[in-house]
């Protein structure tokens, strides 16, 4: 009766989605930890000599319009992109999810406010608040944080606290009160771990959201500056010589792609994973 | 059963709860009193909205998502005036020296967390356990509860459990810190009839193993009978007949009561039909004139239409509050 360890590789072998996307998720990981050292061309380094070579055997993705080796900026690009994604995803989750917790936990004038503002910021696409307030702060990695972290949460709180306006009602929740517990404890400790489940799921597709994000604010020039290699930047970059060098852009475009896709399946496998239908 | 002289465990008086809201006022319990001795189990029994649980809720002071606007009257946990409590000591009391179970087992445990965990909780809390002692306890209380294979089955999440267990563990949880008080809001009602059995015996042993008293509250009359040394009958927010079980049981002196009674299929022979309560409990927005019992009684008198019957005694220590309880014990 109690092997719950063996009945969590039980379900992962029946997951598809979790499988496929955990593999794809380690190939990313692997890539952009080892790729740069097996490749032997430096990502920033300039060859005016080697300049808009199709992909052959020497530069397998090409070079760019400055003679760098496509792959090796691919591949040096991943942890990059990567590393401003998880803070744009992580530190809106946990601003968000607090947020919700109390607002829904509490409830009255401090849930109403919440919500107020939370309708008031939801009034605007996302991504054109973040651009705004970017192009207000001016580019740069601290900036790029600070926008997601202040406009993302809503989502996060929004979700929670629709799970905590149920859970707070259940008696197990009124039963840790009834106990002695106090209100932070009831919180954290025996509201938090029932509602938190739903967030873990939209912080999978929030990843795809937001590197479509951060590799548009880096085409637009707002977000991470050259010459680090970043996505977006070298589509950016590759975009006035589509025509005769297709592969400066559409390169990094693929890789933008992958990542989409891999969350996309492990959203959906996660899904399957923490909620087991029936 | 009454071991303790001098103060009661709990001692209700002329308890009062009211909601409002702009759509409509209501006492949901309207002058509430009674008293329970260390040691003894004390039975509420009425038909459902009658008031038995805003009672309870009431004597610990947790109403969930809809807290009243008012409360009045006192409550005296062992001579201590409750209502000067302030929230510290409060948490300091609920869980550790007033306990209280809820009817639905299925939802009243945390999904989320290992059973053995959630009994431990309260020890680490209130009796400042370690967690290794805290677990060895829980074990103990687990087995103690019946919960076979206990060592192995502290670490199982509350899914892993029938409706009787978990009942069990939730017992469990209340008692690990062996409180003075135990409030149980039908304990038993959404468990199986061999299962409710079980359970019912449960506490009352523990009861005897703790030294505790009990608060059973129940729609069920045949359980109080079994179970219970004192009991009150509500209806509509008052209580309406009190007294030691015996007397209340074998000598109903209020027409509810008896109505109660009769209604319960032992009472019915074989073949006939059985015999519900006509009509509904009043809407307590708009509680009826005079008695509150009397659209529904086949006692009812012209008198009990305006005066509002007080309690009396019919015999020592039995109350009835009927204006005819006299002619009906």
């Amino acid at each position: 009766m109690s092997a719950p360890r063996a009945k969590r590789w039980q379900r992962l072998a029946g997951n598809r989605n979790l499988q496929v996307g955990l593999t794809m998720l380690a190939v990313l990981l692997l890539a952009g930890a080892f790729g740069p050292w097996l490749v032997r061309w430096d990502p920033i380094e300039i060859d005016f000599a080697a300049a808009l070579q199709r992909p052959g055997a020497a530069h397998p993705f090409g070079t760019d319009e400055l003679g760098r080796d496509v792959l090796a900026r691919v591949l040096a690009a991943t942890f990059v992109d990567l590393k401003v994604v998880a803070v744009c995803v992580v530190l809106p989750f946990f601003i968000g999810s607090l947020i919700g917790l109390a607002s829904g936990y509490y409830g009255g004038w401090f849930d109403r406010a919440l919500m107020r503002l939370v309708d008031v910021l939801l009034a605007f696409p996302h991504y054109v608040l973040v651009i705004a307030i970017v192009g207000s702060l001016g580019p740069g990695i601290a900036n790029l944080y600070l926008a997601f972290a202040l406009v993302v949460w809503i989502s996060f709180a929004r979700i929670v606290r629709a799970e905590v306006l149920v859970a707070r009602r259940a008696e197990y929740a009124q039963a840790a009160r009834l106990l002695g517990y106090g209100h932070a404890r009831v919180m954290l400790r025996h509201i938090l771990p029932n509602v938190i489940t739903p967030a873990i799921i939209f912080m999978m597709s929030d990843v795809v959201l937001t590197i479509l994000a951060v590799t548009s604010l880096g085409f637009l020039g707002l977000g991470i500056q050259p010459p680090t290699p970043e996505w977006g930047l070298m589509i950016a970059e590759g975009r006035t010589f589509l025509q005769d060098a297709w592969w400066i852009s559409v390169f990094p475009g693929l890789a933008i792609v992958y990542v989409g896709i891999t969350f996309t399946v492990l959203g959906e496998g996660l899904d399957d994973f923490l909620r087991p239908k029936g | 059963m009454n071991a303790a002289a001098g103060s009661s465990q709990l001692e209700v008086e002329d308890l009062r709860v009211r909601f409002t809201t702009p759509a409509l006022d209501l006492t949901a319990v309207d002058g509430v009193s009674f008293r329970i001795e260390a040691g003894e189990v004390f039975g509420l029994v009425g038909e459902s909205g009658c008031g038995k649980t805003v009672t309870c809720r009431a004597l610990i002071r947790l109403f969930g998502g809809s807290p009243p606007s008012a409360i009045g009257g006192t409550v005296r946990f062992a001579g201590r005036d409750l209502a000067t409590l302030d929230e510290r000591a409060w948490s300091a009391l609920r869980g550790s020296e007033i306990s209280m179970i809820f009817q639905d087992p299925m939802t009243s445990l945390n999904p989320t967390m290992r059973v053995g965990t959630q009994i431990a909780e309260g020890l680490q809390r209130h009796r400042g356990l370690t967690a290794r002692e805290a677990r060895a306890a829980a074990i103990e209380m687990l087995a103690a509860v019946g919960v076979p294979a206990a060592e192995r089955r502290h670490l199982d999440y509350p899914h892993a459990f029938s409706g009787g267990m978990r009942q069990r563990v939730l017992i469990a949880i209340a008692l690990a810190c062996r409180p003075k008080l135990l409030i149980a809001d039908e304990p038993t009602t959404a468990l199986d009839v061999t299962v409710q059995d079980q359970i019912l015996k449960l506490i009352l042993k523990l009861r005897n193993d703790i030294g505790m008293s009990v608060l059973l509250v129940t729609h069920d009359i045949g359980v109080i009978a079994q179970t219970c040394d004192g009991v009150a009958v509500m209806y509509a927010g008052k209580i309406v007949e009190s007294g030691a079980t015996a007397q209340v049981v074998n000598r109903p002196a209020h027409p509810y009561t008896r109505a109660l009674l009769a209604a319960l299929p032992a009472h019915t022979r074989r073949g006939d039909p059985l015999r519900p309560i006509d009509g509904e409990p009043p809407n307590l927005a708009e509680p009826p004139p005079g008695c509150r019992f009397h659209p529904r009684c086949t006692f009812a008198i012209a008198a009990c239409r305006e005066i509002v019957p007080a309690p009396i005694e019919v015999e020592a220590g039995h109350r009835s509050a009927c204006l005819r309880a006299g002619e009906i014990g």
